[in-house]
Protein backbone atom coordinates (compact mmCIF):
# COMPACT_ATOMS: atom_id res chain seq x y z
CA UNK A 1 0.00 0.00 0.00
CA UNK A 2 1.00 3.63 -0.33
CA UNK A 3 2.85 4.84 2.73
CA UNK A 4 0.30 7.43 3.77
CA UNK A 5 -1.35 8.29 7.08
CA UNK A 6 -3.53 5.19 6.87
CA UNK A 7 -0.33 3.11 6.70
CA UNK A 8 1.19 4.96 9.66
CA UNK A 9 -1.94 4.44 11.78
CA UNK A 10 -2.02 0.80 10.81
CA UNK A 11 1.66 0.46 11.74
CA UNK A 12 0.93 1.91 15.18
CA UNK A 13 -2.16 -0.24 15.78
CA UNK A 14 -0.30 -3.38 14.74
CA UNK A 15 2.68 -2.31 16.88
CA UNK A 16 0.43 -2.17 19.93
CA UNK A 17 -0.88 -5.60 19.07
CA UNK A 18 2.52 -7.18 18.50
CA UNK A 19 3.99 -5.63 21.65
CA UNK A 20 1.06 -6.97 23.64
CA UNK A 21 1.47 -10.42 22.08
CA UNK A 22 5.22 -10.42 22.78
CA UNK A 23 4.96 -8.81 26.21
CA UNK A 24 5.96 -11.95 28.08
CA UNK A 25 8.76 -12.78 25.63
CA UNK A 26 10.24 -9.29 26.07
CA UNK A 27 9.86 -9.48 29.85
CA UNK A 28 11.66 -12.82 29.83
CA UNK A 29 14.50 -11.57 27.63
CA UNK A 30 14.86 -8.52 29.86
CA UNK A 31 14.77 -10.58 33.03
CA UNK A 32 17.68 -12.64 31.72
CA UNK A 33 20.01 -9.66 31.36
CA UNK A 34 18.18 -6.63 32.71
CA UNK A 35 15.36 -5.96 35.11
CA UNK A 36 12.41 -7.63 33.42
CA UNK A 37 10.29 -4.58 32.69
CA UNK A 38 10.75 -4.02 28.95
CA UNK A 39 7.62 -5.86 27.75
CA UNK A 40 5.49 -4.32 30.46
CA UNK A 41 6.70 -0.79 29.76
CA UNK A 42 6.33 -0.93 25.98
CA UNK A 43 2.89 -2.53 26.32
CA UNK A 44 1.81 0.29 28.61
CA UNK A 45 3.17 2.88 26.16
CA UNK A 46 1.62 1.55 22.97
CA UNK A 47 -1.69 0.85 24.78
CA UNK A 48 -1.74 4.54 25.69
CA UNK A 49 -1.22 5.56 22.05
CA UNK A 50 -4.27 3.69 20.72
CA UNK A 51 -7.10 5.88 22.07
CA UNK A 52 -5.22 8.99 20.92
CA UNK A 53 -5.21 7.82 17.30
CA UNK A 54 -8.95 8.52 17.14
CA UNK A 55 -8.33 12.16 17.97
CA UNK A 56 -5.96 12.75 15.06
CA UNK A 57 -7.23 15.49 12.75
CA UNK A 58 -8.31 14.42 9.25
CA UNK A 59 -5.36 16.24 7.67
CA UNK A 60 -2.77 14.46 9.86
CA UNK A 61 0.34 13.28 8.02
CA UNK A 62 2.41 10.14 8.75
CA UNK A 63 4.81 12.47 10.58
CA UNK A 64 1.99 13.64 12.86
CA UNK A 65 1.21 10.02 13.72
CA UNK A 66 4.85 9.34 14.56
CA UNK A 67 5.00 12.48 16.68
CA UNK A 68 1.94 11.35 18.62
CA UNK A 69 3.67 8.02 19.28
CA UNK A 70 6.82 9.86 20.39
CA UNK A 71 5.18 12.14 22.93
CA UNK A 72 3.02 9.33 24.31
CA UNK A 73 5.93 6.92 24.72
CA UNK A 74 8.06 9.61 26.39
CA UNK A 75 5.31 10.29 28.91
CA UNK A 76 4.19 6.72 29.59
CA UNK A 77 6.99 4.18 29.11
CA UNK A 78 9.70 5.15 31.59
CA UNK A 79 12.84 3.09 31.99
CA UNK A 80 15.47 3.58 29.32
CA UNK A 81 13.10 2.52 26.55
CA UNK A 82 10.80 5.54 27.00
CA UNK A 83 13.33 8.25 26.17
CA UNK A 84 15.06 6.05 23.58
CA UNK A 85 11.97 5.05 21.59
CA UNK A 86 10.43 8.48 22.20
CA UNK A 87 13.48 10.16 20.68
CA UNK A 88 13.52 7.68 17.80
CA UNK A 89 9.88 8.38 16.84
CA UNK A 90 10.34 12.12 17.37
CA UNK A 91 13.34 12.28 15.03
CA UNK A 92 11.58 10.01 12.53
CA UNK A 93 8.56 12.34 12.60
CA UNK A 94 10.83 15.32 11.98
CA UNK A 95 12.48 13.62 9.00
CA UNK A 96 9.17 13.18 7.17
CA UNK A 97 7.33 16.26 8.50
CA UNK A 98 4.65 17.58 6.17
CA UNK A 99 4.85 14.70 3.68
CA UNK A 100 1.55 13.03 2.89
CA UNK A 101 3.09 10.04 1.11
CA UNK A 102 6.48 8.59 1.94
CA UNK A 103 8.60 7.51 -1.00
CA UNK A 104 11.64 5.26 -0.72
CA UNK A 105 13.99 8.13 0.06
CA UNK A 106 11.65 9.34 2.80
CA UNK A 107 11.55 5.88 4.34
CA UNK A 108 15.33 5.75 4.46
CA UNK A 109 15.46 9.29 5.90
CA UNK A 110 12.89 8.31 8.53
CA UNK A 111 14.78 5.17 9.61
CA UNK A 112 18.11 7.00 9.60
CA UNK A 113 16.73 9.79 11.79
CA UNK A 114 15.27 7.25 14.22
CA UNK A 115 18.58 5.40 14.48
CA UNK A 116 20.50 8.66 14.94
CA UNK A 117 18.10 9.72 17.69
CA UNK A 118 18.68 6.49 19.60
CA UNK A 119 22.44 6.86 19.25
CA UNK A 120 22.26 10.49 20.39
CA UNK A 121 20.18 9.73 23.49
CA UNK A 122 21.74 6.43 24.49
CA UNK A 123 25.31 7.09 23.38
CA UNK A 124 25.60 3.49 22.24
CA UNK A 125 27.51 2.16 19.24
CA UNK A 126 27.08 -0.93 17.10
CA UNK A 127 28.21 -3.98 19.07
CA UNK A 128 27.21 -2.60 22.48
CA UNK A 129 24.28 -5.08 22.60
CA UNK A 130 21.52 -2.48 22.43
CA UNK A 131 18.69 -1.33 20.15
CA UNK A 132 21.36 0.17 17.90
CA UNK A 133 22.36 -3.35 16.85
CA UNK A 134 18.94 -3.75 15.23
CA UNK A 135 18.56 -0.21 13.91
CA UNK A 136 21.94 0.27 12.28
CA UNK A 137 21.79 -2.80 10.02
CA UNK A 138 18.16 -1.86 9.27
CA UNK A 139 19.24 1.57 8.06
CA UNK A 140 22.06 0.11 5.97
CA UNK A 141 19.78 -2.48 4.39
CA UNK A 142 17.15 0.16 3.66
CA UNK A 143 19.74 2.40 2.00
CA UNK A 144 20.98 -0.46 -0.18
CA UNK A 145 17.43 -1.38 -1.13
CA UNK A 146 16.76 2.22 -2.14
CA UNK A 147 19.93 2.26 -4.24
CA UNK A 148 18.81 -1.00 -5.86
CA UNK A 149 15.60 0.73 -6.90
CA UNK A 150 13.21 -1.28 -4.69
CA UNK A 151 9.86 0.19 -3.68
CA UNK A 152 8.88 1.46 -0.24
CA UNK A 153 7.40 -1.83 0.97
CA UNK A 154 10.50 -3.73 -0.15
CA UNK A 155 12.75 -1.18 1.54
CA UNK A 156 10.87 -1.65 4.83
CA UNK A 157 11.02 -5.41 4.37
CA UNK A 158 14.80 -5.25 3.89
CA UNK A 159 15.09 -3.08 7.00
CA UNK A 160 12.99 -5.47 9.08
CA UNK A 161 14.92 -8.51 7.90
CA UNK A 162 18.22 -6.83 8.76
CA UNK A 163 16.89 -5.75 12.16
CA UNK A 164 15.83 -9.32 12.92
CA UNK A 165 19.30 -10.58 12.01
CA UNK A 166 20.81 -7.74 14.07
CA UNK A 167 18.73 -8.69 17.10
CA UNK A 168 19.81 -12.33 16.79
CA UNK A 169 23.41 -11.18 16.43
CA UNK A 170 23.28 -9.55 19.88
CA UNK A 171 23.17 -13.00 21.48
CA UNK A 172 26.95 -13.68 21.59
CA UNK A 173 27.79 -10.10 22.63
CA UNK A 174 28.91 -8.65 25.97
CA UNK A 175 26.78 -5.58 26.77
CA UNK A 176 28.47 -2.18 27.10
CA UNK A 177 25.41 -0.07 27.90
CA UNK A 178 22.38 -0.32 30.15
CA UNK A 179 21.77 -2.75 32.95
CA UNK A 180 23.01 -5.72 30.96
CA UNK A 181 26.49 -4.19 31.06
CA UNK A 182 26.68 -5.09 34.75
CA UNK A 183 26.65 -8.75 33.81
CA UNK A 184 29.91 -8.79 31.91
CA UNK A 185 30.37 -12.14 30.22
CA UNK A 186 27.19 -13.48 31.77
CA UNK A 187 25.24 -11.49 29.13
CA UNK A 188 26.65 -13.77 26.45
CA UNK A 189 24.03 -16.10 25.00
CA UNK A 190 21.11 -13.76 25.65
CA UNK A 191 19.36 -11.62 23.05
CA UNK A 192 19.03 -7.92 23.81
CA UNK A 193 15.34 -7.16 24.53
CA UNK A 194 15.55 -3.64 23.03
CA UNK A 195 17.02 -5.00 19.78
CA UNK A 196 14.29 -7.63 19.74
CA UNK A 197 11.45 -5.13 20.24
CA UNK A 198 13.01 -2.90 17.56
CA UNK A 199 12.98 -5.79 15.10
CA UNK A 200 9.35 -6.56 15.96
CA UNK A 201 8.28 -2.95 15.36
CA UNK A 202 10.14 -2.74 12.04
CA UNK A 203 8.61 -6.02 10.88
CA UNK A 204 5.16 -4.61 11.62
CA UNK A 205 6.00 -1.48 9.60
CA UNK A 206 6.92 -3.69 6.64
CA UNK A 207 3.82 -5.89 7.05
CA UNK A 208 1.58 -2.82 7.17
CA UNK A 209 3.19 -1.58 3.94
CA UNK A 210 2.82 -4.98 2.26
CA UNK A 211 -0.82 -5.11 3.26
CA UNK A 212 -0.28 -8.28 5.31
CA UNK B 1 3.74 -15.34 44.46
CA UNK B 2 2.10 -14.21 47.71
CA UNK B 3 1.85 -10.46 48.14
CA UNK B 4 -0.39 -8.03 49.99
CA UNK B 5 -1.65 -6.38 46.84
CA UNK B 6 -5.01 -5.89 45.15
CA UNK B 7 -4.02 -5.39 41.53
CA UNK B 8 -0.45 -5.68 40.23
CA UNK B 9 -1.06 -2.66 37.99
CA UNK B 10 -2.17 -0.42 40.86
CA UNK B 11 0.61 -1.15 43.33
CA UNK B 12 2.26 2.26 43.13
CA UNK B 13 -0.98 4.29 43.15
CA UNK B 14 -2.36 2.47 46.17
CA UNK B 15 0.93 2.60 48.08
CA UNK B 16 1.29 6.33 47.44
CA UNK B 17 -2.30 6.88 48.60
CA UNK B 18 -1.47 5.00 51.79
CA UNK B 19 1.70 7.02 52.26
CA UNK B 20 -0.35 10.21 51.95
CA UNK B 21 -2.89 8.96 54.49
CA UNK B 22 -0.14 8.01 56.94
CA UNK B 23 2.12 11.03 56.54
CA UNK B 24 -0.18 13.89 55.61
CA UNK B 25 1.51 15.97 58.30
CA UNK B 26 4.77 15.87 56.33
CA UNK B 27 3.84 15.64 52.66
CA UNK B 28 1.32 16.44 50.01
CA UNK B 29 0.79 14.00 47.18
CA UNK B 30 0.01 14.69 43.56
CA UNK B 31 -1.78 11.70 42.03
CA UNK B 32 -1.66 12.67 38.37
CA UNK B 33 1.17 12.85 37.65
CA UNK B 34 2.42 11.01 40.73
CA UNK B 35 4.89 12.75 43.01
CA UNK B 36 5.28 13.33 46.74
CA UNK B 37 6.17 16.85 47.86
CA UNK B 38 7.06 18.40 51.15
CA UNK B 39 3.99 19.86 52.85
CA UNK B 40 5.44 23.38 52.97
CA UNK B 41 6.89 23.39 49.44
CA UNK B 42 7.82 25.54 47.67
CA UNK B 43 10.10 27.17 50.20
CA UNK B 44 11.06 30.57 48.80
CA UNK B 45 14.81 31.09 48.53
CA UNK B 46 15.76 27.51 49.45
CA UNK B 47 17.37 25.18 46.94
CA UNK B 48 14.90 22.35 46.32
CA UNK B 49 15.97 18.70 46.14
CA UNK B 50 14.14 16.28 43.88
CA UNK B 51 14.89 12.60 43.58
CA UNK B 52 13.04 9.60 42.28
CA UNK B 53 13.27 6.31 40.51
CA UNK B 54 11.44 3.05 40.25
CA UNK B 55 9.24 2.00 43.15
CA UNK B 56 10.03 -1.08 45.21
CA UNK B 57 12.93 0.50 47.14
CA UNK B 58 10.83 2.05 49.91
CA UNK B 59 11.34 4.01 52.04
CA UNK B 60 13.55 5.44 49.23
CA UNK B 61 12.61 8.07 48.01
CA UNK B 62 9.21 9.15 49.37
CA UNK B 63 10.19 8.32 52.95
CA UNK B 64 12.90 10.96 52.75
CA UNK B 65 10.67 13.89 51.79
CA UNK B 66 10.46 16.51 54.51
CA UNK B 67 12.42 19.06 56.50
CA UNK B 68 16.17 18.74 56.02
CA UNK B 69 16.06 16.24 53.17
CA UNK B 70 14.08 16.02 49.90
CA UNK B 71 11.50 18.54 48.69
CA UNK B 72 9.97 16.01 46.32
CA UNK B 73 10.20 12.37 45.35
CA UNK B 74 8.96 10.92 42.07
CA UNK B 75 8.10 7.22 42.27
CA UNK B 76 8.01 5.36 38.95
CA UNK B 77 6.43 1.97 38.36
CA UNK B 78 8.07 -0.88 40.28
CA UNK B 79 11.76 -1.02 39.31
CA UNK B 80 11.15 1.37 36.40
CA UNK B 81 12.20 4.98 36.19
CA UNK B 82 9.46 7.59 36.22
CA UNK B 83 8.88 9.39 32.91
CA UNK B 84 9.96 13.01 32.43
CA UNK B 85 6.43 14.43 32.97
CA UNK B 86 6.09 13.77 36.72
CA UNK B 87 9.75 14.69 37.27
CA UNK B 88 9.12 18.02 35.53
CA UNK B 89 5.88 18.58 37.45
CA UNK B 90 7.60 17.89 40.79
CA UNK B 91 10.51 20.13 39.85
CA UNK B 92 8.16 23.02 39.07
CA UNK B 93 6.06 22.42 42.17
CA UNK B 94 8.94 22.68 44.64
CA UNK B 95 11.13 25.31 42.97
CA UNK B 96 11.37 28.22 45.37
CA UNK B 97 13.35 30.38 42.99
CA UNK B 98 16.77 29.19 44.18
CA UNK B 99 17.00 26.31 41.74
CA UNK B 100 16.49 22.58 41.95
CA UNK B 101 18.96 19.77 42.47
CA UNK B 102 18.10 16.43 40.88
CA UNK B 103 19.63 13.49 42.75
CA UNK B 104 19.71 10.54 40.37
CA UNK B 105 20.86 6.97 40.90
CA UNK B 106 23.11 5.86 38.08
CA UNK B 107 20.80 3.62 36.11
CA UNK B 108 20.36 4.22 32.39
CA UNK B 109 16.58 4.71 32.61
CA UNK B 110 16.74 7.12 35.55
CA UNK B 111 19.53 9.13 33.97
CA UNK B 112 17.77 9.45 30.58
CA UNK B 113 14.38 10.41 32.06
CA UNK B 114 15.81 12.93 34.55
CA UNK B 115 18.01 14.36 31.78
CA UNK B 116 14.94 14.90 29.59
CA UNK B 117 13.01 16.46 32.49
CA UNK B 118 15.94 18.76 33.33
CA UNK B 119 16.05 19.95 29.70
CA UNK B 120 12.32 20.72 29.83
CA UNK B 121 12.63 22.50 33.20
CA UNK B 122 15.51 24.59 31.88
CA UNK B 123 13.31 25.57 28.94
CA UNK B 124 10.79 26.81 31.53
CA UNK B 125 13.47 28.95 33.16
CA UNK B 126 14.20 26.74 36.18
CA UNK B 127 17.81 26.35 37.18
CA UNK B 128 18.42 22.61 37.49
CA UNK B 129 21.62 20.83 38.40
CA UNK B 130 22.01 17.08 38.55
CA UNK B 131 24.12 14.87 40.76
CA UNK B 132 24.48 11.24 39.76
CA UNK B 133 25.01 8.79 42.63
CA UNK B 134 27.22 5.80 41.79
CA UNK B 135 28.44 4.27 45.04
CA UNK B 136 28.25 0.55 44.15
CA UNK B 137 31.76 -0.92 43.99
CA UNK B 138 30.45 -4.27 42.72
CA UNK B 139 30.36 -2.88 39.19
CA UNK B 140 33.46 -2.26 37.18
CA UNK B 141 33.46 1.41 36.27
CA UNK B 142 34.79 1.64 32.77
CA UNK B 143 33.97 2.74 29.27
CA UNK B 144 32.51 -0.70 28.79
CA UNK B 145 29.66 -0.55 31.28
CA UNK B 146 26.94 1.97 32.08
CA UNK B 147 29.11 2.76 35.10
CA UNK B 148 28.64 2.05 38.75
CA UNK B 149 25.12 1.84 40.08
CA UNK B 150 23.61 4.17 42.62
CA UNK B 151 22.50 2.19 45.65
CA UNK B 152 22.19 2.76 49.42
CA UNK B 153 24.65 5.68 49.43
CA UNK B 154 21.81 7.69 47.88
CA UNK B 155 20.27 8.10 51.35
CA UNK B 156 23.46 9.72 52.64
CA UNK B 157 23.61 12.07 49.64
CA UNK B 158 19.96 13.07 50.13
CA UNK B 159 20.37 13.64 53.88
CA UNK B 160 23.54 15.69 53.70
CA UNK B 161 22.62 17.72 50.61
CA UNK B 162 19.21 18.33 52.20
CA UNK B 163 20.87 19.72 55.32
CA UNK B 164 23.09 21.96 53.20
CA UNK B 165 20.04 23.33 51.37
CA UNK B 166 18.26 23.84 54.69
CA UNK B 167 21.14 25.93 56.08
CA UNK B 168 20.90 28.20 53.03
CA UNK B 169 23.60 27.02 50.64
CA UNK B 170 23.04 28.05 47.02
CA UNK B 171 22.47 25.56 44.20
CA UNK B 172 26.13 25.27 43.21
CA UNK B 173 27.13 24.69 46.84
CA UNK B 174 24.43 22.08 47.47
CA UNK B 175 25.40 20.28 44.26
CA UNK B 176 29.06 20.39 45.34
CA UNK B 177 28.25 18.87 48.74
CA UNK B 178 26.15 16.14 47.12
CA UNK B 179 29.00 15.37 44.72
CA UNK B 180 31.45 15.30 47.60
CA UNK B 181 29.32 12.85 49.59
CA UNK B 182 29.10 10.58 46.56
CA UNK B 183 32.86 10.76 46.10
CA UNK B 184 33.61 9.54 49.65
CA UNK B 185 30.88 6.88 49.79
CA UNK B 186 31.19 3.24 48.74
CA UNK B 187 28.68 0.40 48.95
CA UNK B 188 28.22 -3.24 48.12
CA UNK B 189 25.35 -5.66 48.64
CA UNK B 190 24.58 -9.33 48.86
CA UNK B 191 21.33 -11.18 48.08
CA UNK B 192 20.15 -14.38 49.74
CA UNK B 193 16.87 -14.57 47.80
CA UNK B 194 15.47 -12.79 44.74
CA UNK B 195 12.62 -10.30 44.69
CA UNK B 196 9.39 -10.71 42.74
CA UNK B 197 8.17 -7.75 40.69
CA UNK B 198 4.35 -7.73 41.14
CA UNK B 199 3.45 -7.43 37.45
CA UNK B 200 6.04 -10.04 36.44
CA UNK B 201 4.85 -12.51 39.08
CA UNK B 202 8.07 -14.52 39.04
CA UNK B 203 11.44 -14.09 40.74
CA UNK B 204 13.79 -11.85 38.76
CA UNK B 205 16.54 -14.47 39.08
CA UNK B 206 17.00 -17.86 40.63
CA UNK B 207 19.32 -18.76 43.49
CA UNK B 208 19.67 -22.29 44.81
CA UNK B 209 18.79 -22.80 48.48
CA UNK B 210 22.43 -22.56 49.52
CA UNK B 211 23.52 -19.87 47.03
CA UNK B 212 24.00 -16.12 47.51
CA UNK B 213 24.78 -13.37 44.99
CA UNK B 214 27.69 -11.13 45.95
CA UNK B 215 27.44 -7.59 44.61
CA UNK B 216 23.70 -7.66 43.92
CA UNK B 217 22.02 -4.56 42.50
CA UNK B 218 18.85 -3.13 44.02
CA UNK B 219 16.73 -4.44 41.14
CA UNK B 220 18.26 -7.89 41.40
CA UNK B 221 20.88 -7.25 38.73
CA UNK B 222 23.70 -9.70 39.21
CA UNK B 223 26.90 -8.69 40.88
CA UNK B 224 30.38 -10.13 40.95
CA UNK B 225 29.84 -13.77 41.72
CA UNK B 226 27.55 -16.40 43.06
CA UNK B 227 28.85 -18.44 45.99
CA UNK B 228 27.66 -20.97 48.54
CA UNK B 229 26.34 -19.27 51.66
CA UNK B 230 28.83 -18.68 54.48
CA UNK B 231 28.55 -17.47 58.08
CA UNK B 232 27.57 -13.79 58.36
CA UNK B 233 31.06 -12.67 59.44
CA UNK B 234 32.66 -14.23 56.36
CA UNK B 235 30.12 -12.57 54.06
CA UNK B 236 30.74 -9.21 55.72
CA UNK B 237 34.49 -9.59 55.30
CA UNK B 238 33.97 -10.55 51.67
CA UNK B 239 32.06 -7.38 50.77
CA UNK B 240 33.72 -4.95 53.16
CA UNK B 241 37.19 -5.53 51.71
CA UNK B 242 36.37 -4.24 48.21
CA UNK B 243 34.53 -1.27 49.74
CA UNK B 244 37.52 -0.30 51.88
CA UNK B 245 40.06 -0.96 49.13
CA UNK B 246 38.17 1.03 46.54
CA UNK B 247 38.18 4.55 48.00
CA UNK B 248 40.50 3.55 49.71
CA UNK B 249 39.56 4.07 53.34
CA UNK B 250 42.67 4.22 55.51
CA UNK B 251 43.74 3.93 59.12
CA UNK B 252 42.80 7.14 60.92
CA UNK B 253 39.68 7.75 58.83
CA UNK B 254 36.46 8.58 60.58
CA UNK B 255 33.42 7.08 58.88
CA UNK B 256 29.68 6.61 58.86
CA UNK B 257 28.83 2.89 58.73
CA UNK B 258 25.45 2.10 57.20
CA UNK B 259 24.07 -1.44 57.17
CA UNK B 260 21.03 -1.50 54.92
CA UNK B 261 18.45 -4.26 54.70
CA UNK B 262 17.13 -5.15 51.25
CA UNK B 263 13.59 -5.72 52.51
CA UNK B 264 13.32 -9.35 53.58
CA UNK B 265 16.11 -9.61 56.13
CA UNK B 266 15.21 -9.17 59.80
CA UNK B 267 16.78 -6.44 61.89
CA UNK B 268 18.39 -9.05 64.13
CA UNK B 269 20.54 -10.22 61.21
CA UNK B 270 21.40 -6.65 60.22
CA UNK B 271 22.86 -6.11 63.68
CA UNK B 272 24.92 -9.30 63.38
CA UNK B 273 26.28 -7.83 60.15
CA UNK B 274 26.85 -4.43 61.75
CA UNK B 275 28.76 -6.03 64.64
CA UNK B 276 31.29 -7.64 62.31
CA UNK B 277 31.52 -4.66 59.95
CA UNK B 278 32.31 -2.29 62.83
CA UNK B 279 34.85 -4.76 64.20
CA UNK B 280 36.51 -5.19 60.80
CA UNK B 281 36.79 -1.43 60.32
CA UNK B 282 38.29 -1.07 63.81
CA UNK B 283 40.86 -3.74 62.92
CA UNK B 284 41.92 -1.45 60.05
CA UNK B 285 42.21 1.57 62.36
CA UNK B 286 39.05 3.16 60.95
CA UNK B 287 36.78 4.86 63.47
CA UNK B 288 33.03 4.48 63.12
CA UNK B 289 31.67 7.80 64.38
CA UNK B 290 28.15 7.76 62.88
CA UNK B 291 25.86 4.80 62.19
CA UNK B 292 22.67 3.83 60.42
CA UNK B 293 21.08 0.37 60.53
CA UNK B 294 17.78 -0.59 58.94
CA UNK B 295 15.76 -1.07 55.77
CA UNK B 296 16.24 2.18 53.85
CA UNK B 297 16.97 1.20 50.24
CA UNK B 298 15.16 -2.05 49.63
CA UNK B 299 14.51 -4.38 46.75
CA UNK B 300 10.93 -5.47 47.49
CA UNK B 301 11.06 -8.69 49.57
CA UNK B 302 14.65 -9.58 48.75
CA UNK B 303 16.60 -11.11 51.62
CA UNK B 304 20.02 -9.60 51.87
CA UNK B 305 21.82 -6.46 52.85
CA UNK B 306 24.29 -3.86 51.71
CA UNK B 307 27.09 -2.17 53.55
CA UNK B 308 27.88 1.49 52.90
CA UNK B 309 30.87 3.36 54.28
CA UNK B 310 31.21 7.15 54.00
CA UNK B 311 34.36 9.04 54.98
CA UNK B 312 33.42 11.90 57.27
CA UNK B 313 34.92 15.27 57.98
CA UNK B 314 33.67 17.94 60.39
CA UNK B 315 31.32 19.51 57.87
CA UNK B 316 29.78 16.23 56.68
CA UNK B 317 29.36 15.14 60.29
CA UNK B 318 27.57 18.38 61.18
CA UNK B 319 25.29 18.10 58.17
CA UNK B 320 24.53 14.47 59.03
CA UNK B 321 23.64 15.49 62.59
CA UNK B 322 21.47 18.43 61.46
CA UNK B 323 17.73 18.10 62.15
CA UNK B 324 15.67 16.02 59.77
CA UNK B 325 11.96 15.26 59.77
CA UNK B 326 10.78 12.72 57.21
CA UNK B 327 8.71 9.55 57.37
CA UNK B 328 11.80 7.32 57.48
CA UNK B 329 14.49 9.47 59.11
CA UNK B 330 13.85 11.96 61.86
CA UNK B 331 15.92 13.46 64.62
CA UNK B 332 16.88 16.73 66.24
CA UNK B 333 13.61 18.52 65.70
Amino acid sequence: MTLNTEWAVRWVRESAKVVSEHRVELITLDRDIGDGDHGENLDRGFSAVLPKLDDLPAEATPGDVLKLVATTLISTVGGAAGPLYGTAYLKAAGAVAGQEHLDGAAVVAMLTAARDGIVLRGKAAVGDKTMVDAWSPAVEAASSALTDGLDEAAILDAAATAAEAGARATEPLVAHKGRASYLGERAIGHRDPGAQSSALLLRVAADAAAGV
Amino acid sequence: MKKLINDPRRVVEEAVAGFEAAHGDLVTVSHDPIYIARKDAPRQGKVALVSGGGSGHEPLHGGFVGFGMLDAAVPGPVFTSPTPDPILAATKAVDGGAGVLHIVKNYTGDVLNFETAADLAAADGIDVQTVIVDDDVAVKDSLYTAGRRGVAGTVLVEKIAGAAAERGDDLAAVAAIATRVNSVTRSMGVALTPSVVPHAGEPSFVLADDEIEIGIGIHGEPGRERITIEPADAIVDRILAPIVDDLPFASGDRVLLFVNGLGGTPQVELYIVFRRAAEALAERGITVSRTLVGNYVTSLEMQGMSITVMRLDDELEQLWDAPVETAALRWGR
